[in-house]
């Protein structure tokens, strides 16, 4: 067997919240997590908002501290000692385009600065037309160099992290809502560039969003996540037409379909209710509050992960067959 | 008065800057009907919430209407008066926003934020209002409505949140419902619930909504009549069949090849070249010309008007005009 690129075993995140008075209760954001990723592959991750997606992509990248697991980046664990040396081959495309650009920097310091810590340009003329060729890459122009970040909009500024996180030339990128900033013509062009990036430098990537159309588009294989757990995982196509988790169901069906005639004639499954707050997770099957064939049984074990069919996993008692 | 609800008529709206006049609005036209949901899709920048907020008059500064008039029950509202304005503000035209997160008040409880505009604009008393505003509520489908009543905002869930703005917006019964992108910030199951409920609004209480968004699936979904906006212009309009199976502008055209598909054999996207028009600085011709393949000279020179393609369609690409009409149009534009 190859060797894969990455290996999350058992991932777990909790955050510590305070409850009340001298009380703490553990958030559990995410609950025993595990999927490896290939060299050159794409591997998707979706779920609501709440659902942990976010929480594994920067675990992985220990922006946090796991709270278990292991995480193994071409064979080697990483650790808190070890993890300066993998900043450069795993990079990250934030979700929130308003909060991680500095409002003191201008683009070329933003977009440079990488460059600069990781010595890649050797001439100052060298360093310019990188900065310049980023910028274009993501469809802004070299004009936008000397400007601040609140000069532009939410769209622009999304680029100018993607921008950034291109720029040392990473092998592992966690694409955190990458695209959902961006209008749809720009979008395209962003998912291609993406996509050309993969193609000829061989990079991977976790690609976490919402909009399965994107996710789908990009990813071989797709894992669906509610409250901490994946509940799905199968190659991107099945997940889209063969799906077996109720929720995933849902989720599929919720999608607008920019087809009126096929959007009109279709019958959704809409899901009641909200996503339980992840500090009050139900028993055994977190979704089973929402689920339409819950049954006592999934309020007293917590489902696994199993192999209904070749690479199709499932962590559900009552899987609906297509 | 004609069967218009609302008719906005060659709207120009600027926004004068140091460096110039940003067009955000060149010169828009369109009606709505009651009970009809007309859908405005375009990127950011093309204009489509600057002309939401137009009709508003909620522009930020140094934002202006320049030119043009916006009939509502055959009333122009761009010239009322501010304290006339207010009266239909909330009570006959109201809005949603995009970002249920920034949009509520931190401060102030749920209740005391709906029945506010329930106070102003009805002959209620507070205590009439408060009782509006918890029957609001149970429309819109808050559970625990009462309870809700006291929360503030940040103790609601996002798609909770964009519910109290929906009963917020439509707490004084308004003929028109503006909904600005109102479930870009909501995840898609929320979303599936929201645009649900803003249908079975639409049958129960009859009113006619502007939906203003940029995902195509929504649009498709919720709309009866589709405008596409490019640089602050209308570039194809009509019903949601025409515009999604017979486009007949290059821009809409780019726009539906750019949206991925779940299919099964994953073709690369077509994405629109180029980047959106500077609105500081439109060219002379059509502002799409500059990133269109089919470009012709005429593109470049002279601002297409909008063509009769069918009934249910117009579009203002100069790819539909034959050649001799062409020269004809040239001249009666001159």
């Amino acid at each position: 067997m190859s060797e894969h690129l990455l290996e999350v075993r058992d991932l777990k995140q909790y955050f510590p919240i305070r409850t009340g008075f001298l009380k703490k209760t553990m958030l559990k954001a995410v609950d025993g997590v595990s999927f490896t990723i290939d060299a050159g592959e794409t591997m998707g991750l979706v779920g609501e908002s709440g659902c942990g997606k976010t929480t594994v992509g920067r675990s992985l990248l220990r922006l946090y501290k796991p709270t278990g697991g292991s995480i193994k980046f071409k064979g080697q664990e990483i650790d808190d000692r070890n993890i300066q040396g993998f900043r450069k081959e795993m990079q990250v495309v934030f979700q929130d385009p308003y909060s991680s650009l500095n409002p003191r920097m201008t683009v070329n310091d933003i977009v440079g600065e990488a460059l600069d810590i990781h010595k890649m340009c050797k001439t100052e003329k060298e360093r310019d037309e990188k900065v310049v060729h980023l910028l274009e890459l993501v469809g802004l122009n070299s004009d936008h160099k000397r400007r601040y970040a609140h000069e532009f909009s939410g769209g622009q500024r999304q680029r100018i992290g993607i921008a950034r996180a291109l720029a040392v030339d990473p092998e592992f990128i966690v694409c955190d809502e990458p695209v959902s900033a961006l209008d749809v013509s720009i979008q395209a062009q962003i998912i291609n560039t993406f996509e050309e990036l993969q193609s000829r430098l061989g990079l991977a990537y976790l690609f976490i969003a919402h909009d399965l159309h994107v996710v789908h588009h990009m990813s071989r294989r797709i894992a669906v996540m509610y409250l901490g757990k994946i509940v799905e995982t199968a190659i991107a196509d099945d997940i889209i037409n063969r799906p077996m988790h109720p929720y995933t169901q849902s989720l599929i069906s919720a999608i607008p379909i920019p087809d009126p005639e096929k959007a009109r004639a279709r019958q959704r499954i809409v899901l009641e209710g909200e996503v339980p707050s992840p500090l009050k997770v139900p028993s055994g099957c977190a979704f089973r509050t929402r689920c339409r064939f819950a049954t006592e049984q999934c309020a007293k074990e917590t489902p696994v992960l199993r192999e209904l069919e070749p690479g199709h996993e499932v962590a559900c008692f009552h899987p609906q067959m297509p | 008065m004609s069967q218009h609800l609302l008719q906005v008529k060659d709207l120009h709206t600027v926004f004068p800057i140091e460096s110039g006049e940003v067009r955000a609005v060149n010169g828009i036209n369109f009606s709505l009907e009651k009970g009809k949901v007309m859908g405005i899709v375009g990127e950011s920048g093309s204009g489509k919430s600057v002309t939401a907020y137009s009709i508003l008059r909620i522009l930020d500064h140094p934002g202006k209407i320049s030119q043009g008039e916006i009939l509502f029950e055959d009333t122009d509202i761009t010239r009322l008066p501010k304290n006339q304005m207010r009266e239909i503000r909330g009570a006959k035209i109201s809005i949603i926003f995009q970002d249920p997160m920034t949009s509520l008040n931190p401060v102030y409880s749920v209740g005391n934020q709906l029945t506010e505009a329930i106070l102003l604009h009805t002959n209620r008393n507070r205590k009439q209002a408060r009782a509006r505003a918890l029957e609001m509520l149970e429309l819109v489908g808050v559970n625990e409505p009462a309870k809700r009543l006291k929360q503030y905002p940040y103790q609601l869930s996002g798609g909770m949140r964009q519910r109290v703005m929906i009963a917020m917006a439509l707490a004084c019964e308004p003929d028109i419902l503006i909904a600005d992108e109102p479930t870009t910030a909501l995840d898609v199951t929320i979303q599936a619930q929201i645009l649900e409920l803003m249908r079975e609004l639409r049958d129960k209480l009859g009113m006619a909504i502007i939906m203003i968004t940029h995902d195509l699936g929504v649009i498709a979904e919720m709309c009866d009549e589709i405008i596409v906006m490019y640089a602050g212009r209308v570039c194809e309009r009509g019903t949601a069949e025409e515009i999604f199976y017979n486009p007949k502008h290059e821009y809409t055209k780019g726009l539906l090849r750019s949206i991925p598909k779940m299919t099964t054999t994953r073709e690369r996207l077509i994405p629109i070249g180029g980047s959106p028009v500077d609105l500081l600085n439109l060219p002379k011709g059509c502002a799409f010309a500059s990133r269109c393949d089919q470009a012709m000279k005429v593109c470049l020179e002279e601002q297409p008007e909008e063509i009769e393609i069918n009934n249910n369609h117009r579009a203002a690409c100069w790819m539909n005009v034959k050649p001799q009409a062409q020269a004809q149009g040239g001249q009666e534009d001159e």
